[in-house]
């Protein structure tokens, strides 16, 4: 479903953000992208997403070369995004075209993210959390196949950050969206994928590739959790160990 | 989920009638607003009537009441209220167009920002009066000239805050749009000047407020009617009380149109989060 062959990518003020990032994620599947700040995890999203050109290789979605941005991705940014000038119910529908705005699709998606009774609320009387909900509501409004995910619930308390991986999961069952998740919290990722991507260095370039083997709902205090965790733990401080002058670890 | 979800009250949609309390305080807000200017007036008048203050320069309140009153009934304050306020309206809506036109497109635009802003900055620090005499000069001592004044006083307040307004818009939220393929206009109607309206609102504000400044210089420059030709012909005639009067007058129609762009912008931000809830001081 998501497709990058040997793509780089270097900004224009020379910047070499990745470089010789092969992946593949197939339909149904929950990628999550490891790594320290600056290591490119950002960049990737946002080459699929269609908002950076790669510098070279190539970048498909869906069986077709990502040119810019179109219908078949939703994303949700690490801050909720929304108009606050529109309620949550407008909010939703912002991406669709006139017409489509008052169909069932709206209603059911805000549903689905369990905030009804918030319909015409206005953002400033959400919380961070229920934003963030509007904001995963917002991605899905149109049935994307694929979901991108930019740490999506870093700037959330930790209570309501495990609260809302449980809702995340619970969504992605609608439909099961190729989902694509920006992280810096092992935990998280490890909670939610079927695979983890660690990267490191900088250009960034994938240093390891985990498979998450476990049953859902998972518990993260299961013996094998803790075992992947080592492993990612493992596979982030190797890139530590690769010395250069620019490389940020503390992320 | 942690989020409870008891449903949050409506918000409230303008206009609607206030609840109780809220009301009274209004009302007590209002109230203490006024207890400066009453007392300042009773002194004023009292000052007059012992004989502190001489009545041939600062006439008392009572008088300049009875000036407007006279001024009314025979007509002549409605002939000059109206050719005022309709200078200020036509400028001000000449001013406000060009610099919402301008605002907008070297807000939005870096090329335009480049090629234009340089200049409209230069030229913004003229003072706007020294334009007079060559504004008689090319447009003749009629209307036309004035006009283009007042739009001249306008159009700066409306087209700094507009385009500064534009130039800061959250880039997440432009992003946003982007990630949906917005191309320029849409991106404009969609985020951008929804987004900017708030500041827009306090630019047209200052703009309106500058406009009125801008017509008393224009009218004391050759006009035969007007508030602004009151002034001049009250001052010519030895009447403080006409002057006055028309003073009164011009902070009576400032106040008023001003609440009226306030009040109607107010309808468009009341979803603003800001520190005090609607941001229009009333």
């Amino acid at each position: 479903m998501i497709q990058l062959s040997s793509v780089s990518k270097q900004y224009p003020s020379g910047h070499l953000a990745v470089t010789g990032i092969d992946l593949s994620v197939p339909e149904h599947e929950i990628l999550a992208v490891i790594g320290p700040s600056g290591c490119g995890k950002s960049t990737i999203l946002r080459l699929i997403a269609g908002l950076e050109e790669p510098s070279s290789g190539s970048t498909r979605v869906a069986d077709h070369e990502v040119q810019g941005p179109d219908q078949s991705v939703g994303i949700v940014f690490q801050q909720p995004r929304l108009m606050p000038w529109l309620t949550v119910e407008r909010n939703v529908a912002f991406g669709l075209d006139k017409g489509e705005e008052s169909s069932g699709e709206v209603a059911e998606v805000i549903a689905r993210v369990g905030l009804t009774p918030f319909a015409r609320a206005l953002p400033r009387e959400l919380s961070g959390g229920m934003a963030q909900r509007v904001a995963i509501a917002r991605a899905l409004v149109t049935r994307p196949p694929v979901l991108l995910l930019d740490e999506p619930f870093s700037a959330l308390d930790a209570f309501t950050r495990i609260d809302l991986q449980a809702h995340l999961l619970e969504v992605w069952g609608w439909y099961r969206p190729t989902t694509f998740l920006v992280t810096h919290d092992i935990d998280e990722a490890l909670a939610l994928a079927d695979r983890v991507v660690v990267m490191g260095g900088s250009p960034g370039t994938i240093r390891a590739d985990i498979t998450v083997d476990l049953d859902r709902p998972r518990s993260r205090t299961a013996p094998a959790f803790h075992r992947l965790q080592d492993r990612a733990m493992t596979e982030l401080g190797r890139s530590r160990d690769v010395p250069t002058a620019t490389e940020s670890v503390t992320g | 989920m942690t989020d409870t979800l008891t449903p949050l009250r409506e918000p409230m949609a303008p206009g609607e009638p206030l609840p109780m309390k809220q009301r009274s305080r209004r009302l007590r807000r209002v109230g203490l607003g006024l207890v400066v200017p009453v007392a300042a007036l009773a002194l004023w008048e009292l000052g007059t009537a012992a004989g502190i203050i001489s009545t041939r320069l600062i006439p008392p309140p009572s008088e300049i009441g009875a000036t407007l009153v006279d001024l009314a009934s025979d007509g002549a304050l409605w002939v000059h209220t109206l050719a005022t306020t309709l200078r200020v309206l036509i400028g001000f809506v000449l001013g406000a167009v060009v610099g919402t036109i301008l605002g907008a497109a070297t807000g939005v635009s870096e090329r335009f920002r480049v090629l234009f802003d340089p200049t409209l900055q230069a030229l913004r620090n003229i003072p706007s009066i020294a334009w007079t005499p060559l504004f008689i000069l090319w447009f003749g001592i009629f209307e036309t000239s004035k006009v283009l004044m007042i739009a001249l006083g306008v159009f700066f307040p409306v087209y700094l805050t507009f385009s500064g307004a534009i130039a800061s818009v959250d880039r997440g939220l432009v992003e946003v749009g982007k990630a949906y393929g917005f191309g320029t206009f849409k991106l404009i109607r969609r985020i951008l000047f929804p987004a900017s309206l708030p500041t827009y609102v306090i630019g047209l504000r200052s703009g309106l407020g500058l406009g009125w400044m801008f017509v008393v210089a224009a009218e004391f420059l050759g006009a035969s009617e007007g508030l602004g030709y009151l002034l001049v012909d009250g001052q010519q005639t030895g009447r403080p009380s006409v002057i006055i009067a028309s003073i009164a007058m011009f902070a009576l129609l400032g106040k008023l149109t001003d609440r009226v762009l306030a009040s109607v912008g107010a309808r468009f931000t009341y979803w603003q989060d800001g520190f005090v809830r609607d941001g229009v001081s009333r």
